[in-house]
């Protein structure tokens, strides 16, 4: 369970997150959208400590994240699997290379035991016959499943998203959605960060909608899309969806 | 004046071509680690050990080489002396690769940490979310990439301290170029034996840019 407590960030002058307050239960699984630049990135990054937030508290299961509180802030840290828009596959290392790495560095298995786990995570995400292609021989779609499948040798908690399917070939969203869909279904917690409205209405229990920093509105998925309760979010939906 | 090309002599140098790629190959390596330390140093969010890199660097690119090399062979054992009060015999070959490898050392520093900090940020990102502790980073995600974008200008690095282990020979380390002015003294002929020497100094700096042509083409493979 993830809880926010009036988060404030800026960057420079520019105000990216203003007072956020925000709670994420179990098994939820949480769409953040909102046009760019409306912080829903910032707010993603800053709950993972990619950002270090200027005010404010986050709870990770009831205990305050504290960077200052060295061992114990990794250790929350590593209840959370992070997706990013560009992959971040380690370009120098094969896909087992990249999904064995911290379980053997940072989880202290051993060789063995981080080989079948990664490769239980690659037939899940169906990319076990690419364990031994380097990145740059795959397609984004593969990267990407590659990516969620590192992530999830780690055994998050919870899994965020930074826009996962973004940087990718129209034709190859489906099938990074699809595992995203498939791990829901399996009841993880996840923050989606995304442009993809079908997916935050079919598969996500919760719609958070952001605008210049500020939670706009809050709504379960299908309520959110079929009744849009402020003005700011029925003018977004009416411009993201071509009719 | 053809009686200088004798297999003894050309031997002569060959040994002497042999020590300088060794004085070249033992500096670029000992200031690879050099680079590698200073760079971090560089890189670091800690003001003291950002000075000094930036000093280190600083010192050793900005004097001469030679001075560099005449200080380490004459001025460092008076300040042993200085402390100790005994006497130190300083062995050429060995001051010598010191004082190569500290100069080297400082332009590896800048070249590895420009290196490291052409290595896309979500390399670390990814590391950091993955609770990789920074060692583990730095040995098998940075700067095996960081080295892959540096190996032209490193290779050129190496060359010019094939080139510069010449300046060796003004403390008697008998290197190459000295081998050479042995011989001329020998045979009051200098032209010979600088031409000699002149081929054996292309000669391996010609094969290494082949060689490292020939790896960065096998290492853009695995990309």
């Amino acid at each position: 369970m993830i809880k926010v407590e009036h988060l404030h960030k800026s960057f420079g002058e520019f105000k990216a997150l203003k007072d956020i307050s925000l709670e994420i239960r179990d098994g939820e699984i949480v769409s953040l959208i909102g046009p760019s630049g409306s912080g829903k990135s910032t707010l993603l990054r800053c709950i993972h400590g990619l950002e270090q937030a200027d005010s404010g508290t986050i709870y990770l299961d009831g205990e305050v994240m504290d960077p200052s509180n060295k061992e114990k802030y990794r250790e929350q840290r590593k209840k959370m699997g992070f997706v990013f828009q560009h992959f971040n596959l380690f370009n120098n290392k094969t896909v087992l290379e990249n999904c064995m790495l911290a379980q053997i560095t940072s989880a202290g298995r051993s060789e063995q035991e981080a080989y079948d786990i990664s490769m239980e995570y690659l037939t899940r995400v169906g990319m076990a016959d690419k364990a031994d292609s380097y990145p740059s021989r795959l397609s984004g779609g593969q990267k990407q499943r590659a990516a969620i499948a590192r992530a999830l040798c780690m055994n998050p908690e919870m899994m965020l998203f930074d826009e996962p399917t973004s940087a990718l070939d129209p034709e190859m969203i489906k099938e990074v959605l699809d595992v995203m869909k498939d791990l829901g279904r399996q009841g993880m917690t996840m923050i989606v960060v995304t442009h993809e409205m079908g997916f935050a209405r079919k598969v996500g229990s919760r719609v958070v909608f952001l605008e210049a920093g500020e939670i706009i509105e809050e709504n379960e998925s299908e309520a959110f899309f079929s009744n849009p309760a402020s003005e700011r979010a029925r003018d977004f939906l009416s411009k993201v969806f071509y009719d | 004046m053809a009686d200088i090309f004798t297999a003894d002599n050309l031997l002569f140098m060959l040994k002497g071509a042999g020590f300088s790629l060794l004085l070249a190959l033992g500096a670029v390596a000992i200031g690879c680690v050099l680079g590698i330390i200073f760079a971090v140093f560089k890189l670091s969010k800690n003001k003291i050990l950002n000075w000094l890199g930036n000093i280190y660097v600083e010192i050793f690119r900005g004097t001469p080489m030679l001075l560099q090399i005449l200080f380490f062979y004459l001025g460092v054992p008076v300040i042993y002396q200085r402390i100790t009060g005994t006497r130190m015999n300083a062995n050429p070959y060995i001051v010598g690769l010191i004082a190569l490898s500290f100069n080297s050392g400082a332009y590896q520093t800048e070249l590895i940490r420009s290196g490291i900090q052409g290595v896309d940020k979500g390399q670390w990102e990814a590391c950091e979310t993955l609770g990789i502790d920074y060692k583990t980073m730095m040995k098998e995600i940075i700067l095996p990439q960081a080295f892959k974008q540096i190996i032209p200008p490193l290779v050129s690095e190496f060359i010019m301290l094939i080139k510069d282990s010449s300046l060796i020979s003004n403390i008697g380390a008998l290197e190459l170029l000295y081998s050479a002015q042995v011989l001329g003294k020998k045979y009051y002929d200098y032209l010979d034996p600088l031409i000699i020497a002149a081929v054996m100094y292309l000669t391996m700096t010609v094969l290494i840019s082949w060689l490292s042509k020939k790896l960065e083409r096998r290492l853009a493979v695995s990309d």
